[in-house]
């Protein structure tokens, strides 16, 4: 009888790392397959469109990439935390209060120039979501509070936030009801790719990415980071403050996200809006982790996820609901955090004698 | 009639990355056997019994148990044949019971726990073997010796006829000892099996009645322990008679490097770990700590290295006052420290030789090109260290996970000392290291006392103090007892003095 069993690696097997993200992309798809099928709908047919509707024109591909941006902006911001072990999972409030305050430059400034404007809303986004951040970061910096719950309580707080301005003091008097701000002023608009809705906040990402890579690799603090998400018993005996790395990495990652939701407002609604992020701060979780926290992986697995919302919106219209997209990824995520046993252990055949 | 070995390993070859850990090893045990398995670290004895215990196949040989062929996948599997090993880190969980442990993992076939039954059955097994243990006590509230003995009850609950333990007595006190020897015979008298893993020339002698050798993964002797002797033993061992080579006690200690003056220090739990004590180490001498673990050590070290605040008194080097100072501006005026948790705080396990090496300086310009890392910079440094203090080492971009016991503490304390430092504090330096690394240790050591630095070590073994240090101070219960000249003083003095007695004499503080 052939039987499968799982044997104890005695070395970390490096080939898993590519090898388990790409299977547990592929498993999700088979597993949604089967959804797909049981709910009558054609699985073959629902994937190419979906494909179609992700990368068939070029406005699909420009589309894509709209969703791509703030994916990796907040991938990034969460893996910097998850290299520390910090488990933010606040990113998506980060976001909203990112968007809140670039909104709050441009609404109150009124006209000025693109140069000045820009630049001050990017600062903003990037405080304010950096100040959410460091809410859990300091509790659980100097009072060891759990980082996960209170970031995660604080997506709710800055979500109704933003959703008691647009609603009530925010609110644009023509809206005719909906829950809108004013346009911004022209300045306050993010400069875009041809005719296209790409816009620069491709270039932030790229320029975070690039220099993530480098602080983390090359320098001192960098060095830090990976010393204290090790030990911080060594950390300490080093001469590191952990305290105050924990502080600083929650500050940054939460920055990040609030660029995040600053190129949002600035890039795409040009105003505040409920429901800014549909979730970006979630499927960036799944993004940062499938790219095994490398910065340039994280813009690449963006660009995937991106497509994958894209596709989504796509087959709505063939009446597929978009909860497939959603649970497309939870299974992403199911099957990658199921396949990081491979890491560790290898499957072997019964038959197969040692 | 032939008697039948409980155990055979027949030609048991095993390799690991760049290592061949067991070559052509045979192996047999009798049952009503205490077999002692003796090597230096790294000789291959952990990786024989772990494939013996199911945790590692073999590459080559196989296994006998009771004459009958088995191939184990599992520690369970090893288990089902009557197999258990106990490791030196126990495998207890803190918040249950004895009992509780005890049944943890064994197939009872119900659903419910019947809590009597179990604690009837656990008292029964510890009284018919001498393990006295409270069945209902949470492991938490359990001394290490005691936690051992839940070890040793649970294996035999699981109905194991051999018992393998590694390095069992080094979290032990003298009387544990004695104690779980006394256990061990009576388990053999019973007809049961014991392994020891150990490189304790001394216990082998007390306690075993058989023994194998291993030397770089291979058997080099297997004999009766009867007709053995210490000397014999130690040259199968590390093949050249090492010779405990004593201190060249001629006086070179200059300047004083290090004041304490009436310190206080602060325990984990707010209460006074350390009080008022005094203590002056001169530049060239080896001051020793000695007392049973638990009675300040590990705080003073940390309150002179900066990593605990003390709540009175001073600290001085050369003269100047540092208690302000932080854990890095004492490294950087020469206070470097080997602390006694090697693997977590003096080392970052998940991290390569080269990331290792810079720890503690990786904050000076020499390792970095402005504002990057200058990677050439740390490999070549990192090269030089493992040439200068003699690590075995496939590659430095290696995890340093794959270095031995011996090899990670000629790391730690060889980049500690590359520092130049004035002044050297090491806890528990020896701990876990057979006699060859514990001599290379001893020879840096005392290099660095040539060249001047004050060095002060926690040591536990008092055979060590009188061959190392030119001074001994004696601690217990949070005070320094008495501070003595080694050559004036005898073990029974500081032995007496660790135990609390009164003060025997006192010479300069």
């Amino acid at each position: 009888m052939l039987r499968l069993r799982l044997v104890k690696r005695e070395q970390d097997f490096l080939a898993a790392r590519v090898f388990v993200p790409i299977l547990s992309i592929l498993l999700a798809f088979a597993f949604g397959w089967i959804f797909l099928s049981l709910s009558g709908f054609e699985p073959g047919e629902t994937y190419r469109r979906m494909f179609q509707g992700a990368f068939g024109s070029k406005y699909a591909i420009s589309e894509t990439i709209v969703k791509a941006i703030p994916l990796s902006l907040a991938g990034l911001a969460v893996s910097l935390a998850f290299r520390m072990k910090l488990w933010n999972i606040g990113a998506e409030g980060q976001i909203y209060m990112g968007a809140f305050a670039a909104s709050g430059v441009a609404l109150s400034v009124g006209d000025a120039s693109a140069w000045l404007m820009l630049p001050i809303m990017l600062i903003a986004g990037f405080v304010a979501g950096g100040l959410w951040g460091a809410i859990p970061g300091t509790l659980r910096a100097f009072w060891d509070v759990n980082e996960t719950i209170t970031s995660l309580m604080l997506n709710y707080v800055a979500i109704f936030w933003v959703d008691y301005l647009v609603f009530g003091p925010w609110k644009d008097p023509g809206s005719l009801g909906f829950p809108l701000t004013p346009r911004f002023p022209a300045g306050g608009y993010l400069p875009t790719l041809g005719m296209s809705r790409v816009h620069m906040g491709l270039v932030i990402a790229a320029v975070i990415a690039v220099v993530f890579y480098i602080l983390l690799n090359y320098t001192r603090w960098g060095y830090e980071v990976k010393v204290i998400g090790e030990s911080q018993e060594a950390a300490r005996y080093a001469g590191m403050s952990v305290a105050k790395n924990i502080l600083l990495v929650m500050l940054i990652s939460g920055g990040i996200a609030g660029i995040a939701g600053m190129i949002e407002v600035a890039g795409i609604t040009h105003r505040l809006q409920q429901g800014i992020s549909p979730g970006y701060g979630y499927t960036a979780i799944i993004v940062a982790w499938l790219a095994r926290l490398n910065p340039f992986a994280i813009i690449v697995v963006a660009f995937l996820f991106g497509a994958l919302l894209v596709g989504g919106f796509g087959v709505q219209t063939f009446g597929v609901s978009f909860s497939i997209v959603l649970m497309l990824q939870g299974a992403v995520l199911f099957f990658l955090l199921a396949g990081e046993i491979f890491m560790k252990y290898r499957l072997a055949f019964n038959k197969e004698e040692v | 009639m032939k008697r039948v070995p409980i155990i055979e390993m027949v030609r048991i070859g095993k390799s690991f990355p760049g290592v061949m850990a067991n070559e052509d090893v045979s192996f047999r045990v009798y049952p009503g056997e205490i077999h002692a398995l003796l090597g230096e670290n790294g000789a291959g004895k952990s990786t024989l019994m772990s494939i013996l215990a199911g945790l590692y196949r073999p590459d080559s040989g196989y296994i006998k148990v009771r004459n009958n062929p088995v191939k184990f996948r599992s520690p369970r599997n090893a288990l089902e044949s009557g197999i258990g090993m106990i490791y030196q880190h126990f495998r207890l969980i803190q918040n249950f019971t004895v009992a509780e442990n005890i049944v943890l993992g064994a197939q009872t076939g119900t659903i419910k726990l019947d809590r009597k039954q179990i604690e009837e059955e656990t008292r029964e097994l510890s009284e018919r073997f001498g393990l006295e243990v409270n069945p209902s006590a949470k492991v938490n509230q359990l001394s290490l010796g005691e936690q051992q003995r839940v070890e040793i009850l649970k294996m035999l609950y699981r109905g194991c006829d051999i018992l393998i333990m590694d390095e069992p007595t080094t979290v032990l006190t003298p009387q544990e000892v004695s104690d779980l020897f006394k256990v061990l015979r009576k388990m053999a008298e019973q007809g049961k099996a014991v392994v020891l893993i150990t490189h304790k020339l001394n216990e082998v002698m007390e306690i075993a009645d058989y023994v194998t050798v291993l030397r770089k993964g291979s058997v080099v002797g297997d004999d009766r322990i009867a007709n053995l002797d210490e000397k014999t033993l130690t040259s199968m061992m590390v093949a050249r008679e090492v010779k405990a080579s004593k201190v060249d006690r001629k006086s070179q200690s200059g300047d004083a490097v290090l004041e304490i003056k009436d310190l206080q220090i602060p325990a984990d739990q707010g209460h006074i770990a350390v009080h008022r004590a005094n203590m002056t180490i001169h530049s060239g001498e080896i001051v020793a700590i000695a007392g049973v673990a638990g009675n300040g050590q590990r705080e003073l070290v940390e309150a002179i290295a900066g990593l605990r605040t003390p709540l009175a008194g001073d600290i001085l080097l050369l003269g100047e006052k540092i208690n302000h100072m932080d854990i890095r501006e004492r490294v950087d005026m020469g206070i470097t420290m080997v602390p006694e948790d090697r693997m977590g705080m003096g080392l970052v396990p998940n991290l390569n030789v080269m990331d290792n090496s810079i720890l503690r300086a990786y904050h000076r310009n020499v390792f970095s090109s402005g504002p990057f890392f200058n990677y050439k910079k740390i490999r070549s440094y990192t090269n030089k260290l493992v040439k200068d203090y003699n690590i075995y080492l496939s590659d430095v971009a290696h995890p340093i996970n794959y270095l031995s016991g011996g090899n990670l503490q000629k790391l730690l304390l060889g980049r500690e000392i590359d520092q130049a430092p004035r002044l050297l504090v090491a806890s528990y330096l020896v701990r876990g290291l057979d006699v060859a690394a514990a001599e290379a240790v001893y020879k840096i050591l005392l290099e660095e006392r040539a060249r001047g630095t004050a060095i002060l070590l926690v040591l536990e073994d008092l055979d060590d103090i009188f061959r190392m240090a030119d001074r001994v101070a004696v601690m217990y219960d949070g005070q320094v007892k008495d501070i003595l000249d080694v050559e004036s003083t005898d073990i029974d003095k500081i032995g007496a003095l660790m135990l609390g007695a009164e003060e025997v004499g006192v010479n300069n503080a």
